[in-house]
């Protein structure tokens, strides 16, 4: 690394993320009541929806139930969707309520997210340490994602949420915010701290070297 | 500029959502402190890892109890 300069965060386009030029089509008519349009929309983003789920309840069987309700539930209210937004972003706004409702179930002692937090503990990174260019391509695709559960379910609630909202999901800042009633200032706070304890407990598997 | 700014302007750097004054004193610092700039390239590594990452399928089972369930319950909505 000689620049001073860190590039921006390089964001590949997944077949995942492609948004389909069908997509209009298929919610209006699900919207009219086409079931299998919207079994087609279901089909596209089930496996993001159940990472979501997964990431936030950590508990598969509520995981479950959350991305059932989640796409039960925007099939009902699918005419309140104006497509102001991507249908996927309206859709993950859903499947975050339902899975946070399962997570406030099975540990009703859980810090709740609209709460303050202490952010100011544990932020001066340790383990300073180069992973070398890409170290996720030393692993398996299925190792990988194992990894990168495991990781995000050691982050106290309200700091995977806001990650997997604002990095994962890629909402902004704004819609994050929105999104779990809390103030742009605290989701930037929230932000900060998830990706320092991320890139901390990455750190054990990336750092140049390491190798599975 | 101290580290201990590097690191709580840190999310802000990375989401190029910092004023061009601000983002060329972190560039000089990163130019001369090898820690924080260690610190800011993996921490973009680490978003770049989870953002470029393709969800696992689902499960086979999973995926039957999801289209079941949907299937019952959407005709119910319909009927």
């Amino acid at each position: 690394m000689s620049s001073s300069r860190v590039g921006p965060i390089v964001r590949r386009p997944l077949p995942s993320q492609v948004v389909k030029d069908d997509e209009p089509v298929l919610v209006a008519a699900a919207k009219a009541g086409d079931v299998s349009a919207f079994e087609t929309l279901v089909g596209r983003y089930e496996r993001k929806i159940f990472r979501l789920t997964q990431n936030i309840t950590q508990n598969k069987e509520d995981a479950e139930d959350a991305m059932q309700e989640a796409f039960l539930k925007a099939f009902e209210h699918l005419q309140n969707f104006e497509g102001n937004s991507r249908f996927y972003t309206w859709l993950v706004r859903i499947a975050v309520n339902q899975a946070l409702m399962k997570l406030r179930k099975r540990r009703p002692n859980v810090v709740s997210l609209d709460e303050d937090v202490d952010t100011g503990e544990d932020m001066v990174p340790r383990d300073v340490e180069d992973w070398g260019p890409s170290p996720a391509d030393r692993y398996a695709q299925t190792e990988l994602s194992g990894i990168l559960g495991k990781v995000i379910g050691e982050l106290d609630p309200p700091f995977r949420v806001v990650f997997q909202l604002r990095d994962i999901e890629e909402l902004s800042t704004e819609e994050t915010a929105e999104a779990l009633g809390l103030t742009v200032p605290a989701v930037k706070s929230r932000l900060l701290r998830a990706r320092l304890k991320l890139r901390q407990a990455l750190n054990q598997y990336f750092r140049r070297g390491e190798s599975q | 500029m101290k580290c201990k700014t590097i690191i709580s302007e840190l999310a802000d750097y990375l989401d190029e959502a910092l004023d061009p004054g601000l983002r060329t004193q972190i560039e000089e610092h990163l130019g001369k402190c090898k820690d924080c700039r260690v610190v800011v390239d993996t921490c973009k590594q680490t978003i770049e890892i989870f953002c470029n990452s393709e969800p696992a399928p689902l499960p086979p089972a999973t995926r039957t109890r999801l289209h079941e369930a949907l299937a019952k319950r959407l005709r119910r909505v319909q009927a």
